[in-house]
């Protein structure tokens, strides 16, 4: 029974990741007075995509092809791992969350080479701050992990979410999985990519970070970035909800569908925070991720106090 | 009359603060000094009740000080008068850098030197930790705006420097305040009140960890404010960047204040029976203290601040002798009142100096005994005098503390005591000797020097307070009046000598 | 010690690391004033026998000096001075942030290992009080501006308030008024002086406050 809840969950998950930034891009056009494209814009982009050919730079060798596909295996073997509130993860097993974190790293790393490989400049610079802002996200995502591995004595992130109940929010350790959550939250918006760690929208190649790197992708190729890029928002979005989502009731159904609308909640927290903060600059934004990793640090601390 | 020893200048102080002519508050300012120090005098003649449950009394250690303080407030408050008249007239350029400035209005500068004697007071007769603190705080608040009396850039700097250590250094004296109250709690009942006399009728019950824990944080404390090496950064910018009056007040009493905070915790470990711990870091501390001066004073280019680390060294010496104990007690209790004498004394003559030659530099004044013949005269008196020559006080007092730490069998202190004492020595008679002999400066002659004669460049306010101190000093030397050396030997004996 | 104190404690630590990462004046006087009202709910949580009247009075004082008057005193000096507001640190804000967790596990240490009295709260608050008046100095030695420093020592001064909540430590109620006037004085006089460094030196940055050394 278990089984199958965690593989309903993995294939609502791929599909549906792209409605994610569906209603992160609405809740933005709510504020900003408009009515916004289509929740299911994402869909057609990528329909339209795949319907494309793909132009190769002749200075581009395999690593630039191999990078979009790689970063979606990674994608969909992490989303294997991850559980969805008390539904654990298909592969879940001790240990797992390394594998996650290294996971995410593989991914980075060849969107990053893929970037390098195109030998232009500007998306040599975007891989230089991806991988200098992302060296200094993971330490706070791991060691926000290691604090709920030592607030539920488990190893595997399946074990560590299920953990999280109301009675346990309500206990002394509820403060650290408060300040895990809010680790986790930096660290979800820098990854993906969002305000105000980057801004998807700009229109200035300078100040990107993310778009800048997959500017020479096209084609089908284009559209593996596009969709690894919602399953890894999915991914951590996951992560996220069953901290802050504890409701654990036994019943898989009701359970999934909780996690789900948890996650339909947080894109539209993130739409919220993306209209009412502002980019921060890009000197700062190595300050904001050492304060995700210090409030891990400080819940670790307060866990094994 | 503790109350009226708290009240007269307090309310002259708040008085003196909305007073619109200048001549009624000058003489206010003498009239609540005379007043306090009578009260005083009438303290040595019958002991005051102690007041608010024995939160407030007067014993022979409190009263010692509160002497002390009260006699030199008097002497600076006659200075202080003149000075206020003659800053009132004087063109009002840095006597330094020649940028104008502008004083501090004087009736702040009155009201706030008599709140600062108010609140010296209030330390000296707190029988309570948590009250005697505030009163330490409270000196500190009192006294900044004293030294930023000329309103320039240097005064503001030492100023903050003052405050910002000072502040902080109390502040953890009051976690010091805190532990001991977490030491009383396991004693139970009625310990749990921070008045000393609770506190040491209890002392074996209290918890001793805290209270060593305690002491240090006051050590550190208090320390910072009275000027204990390493912790004593404040006081020479504070001493040099004050008007003499006000350095001469801060020397004499301010010091002498903390020195008393950190006395009462020291009985009190001496009750619990902890007193070696607490002697061997108010030794090691004093003999910091004294090398740290020392180094600082050999070739030192200022003057004001050369005093100031004299200071700084003197207070390393009452540390040590009470830190030695026995016959040292009694020698650091007699020598607190002299260095206060001597100190003031120097810097009175100090102000005059500054006066005249318009400079702090120790190269730049030649000549002091031809330029001004009196305050010469008591600037070699005052630095024979602190320096421990006989015949005066402070060499009785240091001779005694010697005897003292070569009684308590312990030679390496007593040789590096007299090791210290003879490179200050040699310090301050080069800077001092070099000033006083030699001729003015030619532009000197040809300027100030020339127009006005010898006794209009010293009127009587300048030089009475400081030679009046320098008498007391010297009488010290050769007698010690009965009822003063009855104190002394009480205070030893609270303090735990036998 | 029930789930409410906790989340206060941490929150108390939160307010702490983030003056040691903000970089704006106002933002950090804000956060003092925060503490100031943190520390007054946790006098009232931390009392195992009931609320008094004499510790809502001195709750209801602490907060109108030290959240209320202070920080809008501070705020006055800062807007007054009308320099920049940026807090220019000596240690730089990520490097004070990692020294801050270092000083927080040291607080926990030595919390752990005092002898506390067996009526004595949570050995936790005692680690929080510490950990506060740690962060107090190590704002005082490492910013430039006056400002920054006068509420390093406002934070210290939290820390202590909150060692005596620890400890229920009962002072008679004259030595705390008397404790409470002494910061409000020793701040207002600070903030005497701000304004005076600003109109003598057109900045208050301490560190240029270098005229008088041996």
């Amino acid at each position: 029974m278990t089984m199958l809840a965690s593989i309903v969950h993995v294939m609502c998950a791929l599909l549906l990741a792209p409605a994610l930034p569906g209603v992160i891009t609405r809740v933005k056009a709510w504020f900003a007075g408009r009515r916004g494209p289509p929740l299911l814009q994402a869909y057609y982009d990528l329909w339209k995509l795949l319907h494309k050919g793909a132009v190769y730079s002749k200075t581009t060798t395999w690593v630039f092809v191999a990078g979009p596909i790689v970063g979606l295996a990674c994608a969909m073997t992490a989303l294997l791992i991850v559980p969805m509130g008390g539904t654990a993860g298909v592969l879940s097993f001790s240990g797992d969350f390394l594998l996650l974190a290294y996971l995410l790293g593989l991914m980075r790393f060849f969107t990053i080479l893929a970037a390098l490989d195109t030998g232009s400049s500007f998306e040599g610079m975007g891989a230089s701050r991806e991988a200098f802002y992302s060296a200094l996200a993971e330490p706070a995502l791991l060691l926000g992990l290691v604090a709920m591995t030592a607030q539920s004595h488990s190893l595997s992130i399946s074990g560590m979410v299920a953990a999280v109940t109301p009675v346990a929010i309500a206990s002394p350790a509820g403060p650290a999985l408060l300040l895990v959550a809010a680790a986790l939250l930096i660290v979800f918006l820098a990854e993906n990519a969002r305000i105000p760690v980057d801004d998807p929208n700009t229109h200035l190649e300078l100040t990107m970070i993310h778009e800048v790197m997959v500017l020479d992708h096209s084609g089908p190729d284009f559209a593996m970035i596009q969709y690894a890029a919602t399953l890894k928002l999915w991914v951590l979005g996951a992560l996220l909800v069953g901290i802050l989502v504890p409701v654990r009731s036994g019943w898989w159904g009701v359970d999934l569908g909780a996690g789900i609308g948890g996650m339909v909640a947080l894109a539209a927290v993130v739409g919220v925070i993306e209209s009412t903060i502002a980019r921060l600059r890009l000197v700062r934004v190595p300050q904001f991720l050492v304060a995700a990793s210090v409030l891990s640090i400080l819940a670790l601390v307060l866990v094994m106090r | 009359m503790i109350w009226a020893l708290l009240l007269t200048p307090t309310i002259g102080g708040l008085a003196a603060m909305v007073l619109r002519p200048n001549w009624p508050r000058r003489a206010l300012l003498l009239l609540a000094a005379a007043a306090h120090t009578g009260l005083v005098m009438a303290c040595w003649k019958v002991r005051p009740t102690p007041i608010v449950d024995g939160w407030m009394a007067i014993d022979a250690v409190g009263l010692l000080f509160l002497s002390i303080t009260s006699v030199l407030f008097l002497a600076a408050a006659v200075y202080a008068v003149g000075y206020l008249v003659r800053e009132s007239h004087a063109s009002s350029d840095d006597a330094e850098e020649e940028l104008p400035f502008v004083n501090f209005p004087e009736a702040v500068f009155t009201g706030c030197l008599l709140l600062f004697l108010g609140t010296m007071t209030l330390v000296t007769v707190s029988r309570h930790l948590g009250l005697m603190w505030v009163g330490v705080e409270a000196t500190t608040l009192a006294s900044a705006p004293l030294i930023y009396f000329h309103r320039h850039h240097r005064s503001l700097e030492a100023t903050w420097k003052y405050l910002l250590v000072c502040s902080v250094g109390i502040a953890l004296a009051l976690l010091g305040n805190f532990f001991v109250a977490v030491a009383a709690r396991s004693a139970g009942g009625s310990a749990a009140h921070l008045t000393i006399d609770s506190l040491i009728a209890h002392a074996g019950a209290l918890n001793p960890l805290w209270l060593k824990a305690a002491f240090l944080l006051f050590l550190v404390g208090y320390g910072a404010k009275m000027g204990l090496a390493p912790l004593h950064t404040w006081l020479p910018d504070a001493h040099s960047e004050a008007p003499s009056v006000v350095s001469a007040l801060l020397s004499g009493a301010l010091l002498n204040c903390a020195f008393l905070a950190i006395l009462r915790t020291h009985t009190l470990l001496f009750a619990a029976g902890l007193a070696a711990f607490s002697s061997d870091l108010l030794v090691l501390l004093g003999l910091v203290s004294m090398a740290v001066a020392a180094v600082f004073i050999i070739g030192q280019a200022d003057f004001k601040r050369m005093l100031a680390y004299s200071s700084v060294e003197h207070m390393g010496i009452l540390s040590l002798g009470i830190g030695i104990g026995g016959a040292a007690t009694f020698g650091a209790m007699l020598h607190t009142a002299n260095h206060s004498l001597t100190k003031a004394m120097l810097f009175l003559a100090a102000g005059n100096i500054l006066a005249l030659y318009r400079t702090k530099s120790t190269t730049r004044v030649r000549g002091l005994l031809h330029a001004l013949p009196i305050t010469g005269v008591l600037w070699l008196v005052g630095f024979l005098a602190i320096v421990g020559s006989p015949p005066f006080g402070p060499f009785l007092s240091e001779l005694t503390i010697l005897k003292g730490a070569i009684d308590a069998g312990r030679p390496l202190v007593a040789t590096a005591y007299l090791l210290t004492l003879a490179i200050v020595f040699v310090g301050m008679a080069t800077i001092v000797l070099r000033m006083a002999y030699g001729s003015p400066p030619s532009s000197l002659r040809a300027g100030r020097l020339s127009d006005a004669h010898a006794t209009c460049r010293e009127p009587l306010w300048s030089v009475l307070p400081a030679i009046s101190l320098g008498l007391v000093v010297l009488t010290l030397g050769v007698y010690v009046p009965p009822q003063l050396s009855d104190l002394l030997h009480r205070a030893a004996i609270a303090l735990g000598a036998n | 010690m029930n789930v409410w104190l906790d989340t206060l404690l941490v929150l108390l630590i939160l307010t702490n690391l983030h003056m040691l990462g903000s970089s704006r004046i106002t933002a950090c006087i804000r956060t003092v004033a925060c503490q100031a009202v943190l520390l007054a709910a946790i006098s009232l949580l931390a009392q195992p026998d009931g609320i008094g009247l004499r510790l809502l009075l001195l709750a209801a004082v602490t907060t109108t000096i030290k959240a209320g008057i202070l920080p809008w005193l501070l705020q006055r000096a800062v807007r007054e001075v009308g320099v920049q507001t940026e807090v220019e640190p000596i240690v730089g804000f990520t490097t004070s942030l990692l020294l801050g967790l270092g000083l927080l596990g040291a607080a926990l240490h030595v919390a752990g290992r005092l002898p506390l009295p067996n009526d004595a709260g949570t050995s936790f608050l005692v680690a929080v009080a510490l950990f506060t008046m740690m962060v107090g100095l190590l704002l005082i030695v490492s910013r430039r501006k006056a400002v920054m420093q006068t509420l390093g020592y406002l934070a210290m001064e939290n820390g202590i308030y909150a060692f005596g909540l620890a400890f229920a430590i009962e002072e008679p109620l004259l030595v705390e008024m008397g404790v409470l006037l002494d910061v409000f004085v020793a701040v207002f006089v600070m903030g005497i002086a701000i304004h005076h460094i600003s109109r003598e030196f057109d900045h208050i940055d301490t560190d240029r406050l270098a005229a008088l050394k041996d």
